[in-house]
């Protein structure tokens, strides 16, 4: 990584940098208010370095839950990197051990960016992605540290600070809702979560939740699926 | 804190592979010019949202209606989320702003 790539890479990593800064600190103080201190959410961010997932960590880890369960709500809240490698397969291409990482790193963020970003004339652009999804990285562990250390040194209530998750998925929710051809799969997502609860109740709730969602889902491909056909058709003429 | 530091170090472990199999699967499974099956596309597609939304309904378990103070808060809050990010865009804003809301309501306003 030589200062030319860096200098073209940091400007493109600055609206992650404030987002990550944000969240990451955001889950340092709930993973605090739970026990843990700094060398745990420097552990997480390091180790397993996913939004969604390390905010719904805490909650397990919280909840003392078992590892099977941790596996399985790992894997669901992680399923959307399923499309983002397949959308990355060409780019990484070639890039050696650098590779391993480039897949390692590839968060929601890290894909957009990638997804769009051109490296600039006389920069080599696997050097360009490398050190763009190394300084998201950075962002994030640096932004779990600091709310973890704002969390003991200040000792301030935090009591409501784990409604960060809540925001977190609200707001994703309506970025999807907006660029969703069809709403029917979040509708059933919340419909099917909230029979879940009402019939097993709040610990056990999420696994029925994703087994009903998975075979409804499944059940109605020829539906969704003709929808996104026929939209697709609109959109290229 | 209800598990020792080995269970920690276990679960934490759990989820770190977990994470980096389902960003490493595309390319173990299609790496070599393969067309991934259509069903596997097809929930790739569908499942985000449905996840989320389920997630959304996970956080609000805790929710209870005997009080104001047990839904009033993520009532609010959660509107403030979703229209700050209307309104803006910006995870940031949207994130930032509807939790220091919620903590603002369940410590001083309903506390």
């Amino acid at each position: 990584m030589n200062r030319k790539t860096l200098a073209a890479a940091f400007p493109l990593t600055v609206p992650v940098l404030m987002g990550y800064l944000a969240i990451g600190i955001a889950f340092g103080l709930m993973l605090q208010s739970i026990g843990y201190g700094v060398g745990w959410a420097l552990l997480m961010s390091a180790t397993i370095y996913a939004g969604s997932g390390q905010y719904l960590g805490v909650s397990l880890l919280a909840a003392g839950a078992p590892l099977t369960q941790v596996a399985f709500l790992t894997l669901m809240v992680n399923f959307r990197h399923l499309v983002y490698g397949l959308s990355m397969l060409e780019k990484f291409r070639g890039m050696g051990l650098r590779k391993f990482y480039m897949i390692f790193s590839l968060t929601d963020e890290t894909y957009a960016l990638l997804s769009s970003a051109q490296a600039p004339e006389g920069v080599d652009e696997h050097d360009f992605f490398f050190t763009v999804a190394l300084l998201d990285q950075s962002y994030w562990v640096l932004g779990s540290a600091i709310g973890s250390l704002l969390g003991s040194a200040l000792g301030f209530d935090t009591t409501g600070v784990d409604f960060a998750m809540t925001a977190l998925f609200l707001v994703i929710a309506v970025g999807q809702w907006k660029a969703a051809g069809s709403h029917l799969p979040a509708l059933l997502g919340g419909a099917a979560t909230l029979v879940s609860l009402l019939l097993v109740g709040a610990d056990d709730m999420l696994l029925p939740a994703l087994a009903i969602i998975v075979i409804a889902l499944t059940l109605l491909r020829p539906r969704l699926e003709d929808r996104h056909e026929r939209e697709e058709e609109k959109t290229c003429p | 804190m209800p598990l020792t530091p080995m269970q920690t170090l276990a679960s934490i472990a759990v989820m770190a592979a977990v994470t980096f199999l389902t960003r490493a699967l595309p390319f173990l499974l299609f790496d070599r010019g393969d067309h991934p099956p259509k069903l596997v596309l097809y929930l790739g597609r569908v499942l985000p949202p449905a996840v989320i939304a389920m997630l959304i309904v996970y956080c609000l378990k805790g929710v209870t209606f005997t009080a104001l103070g047990g839904w009033v808060p993520p009532l609010i809050a959660g509107l403030a989320a979703v229209l700050l990010h209307l309104w803006k865009g910006n995870d940031l804003i949207s994130i930032f702003g509807a939790t220091v809301l919620y903590m603002v309501l369940v410590q001083g306003v309903f506390g």
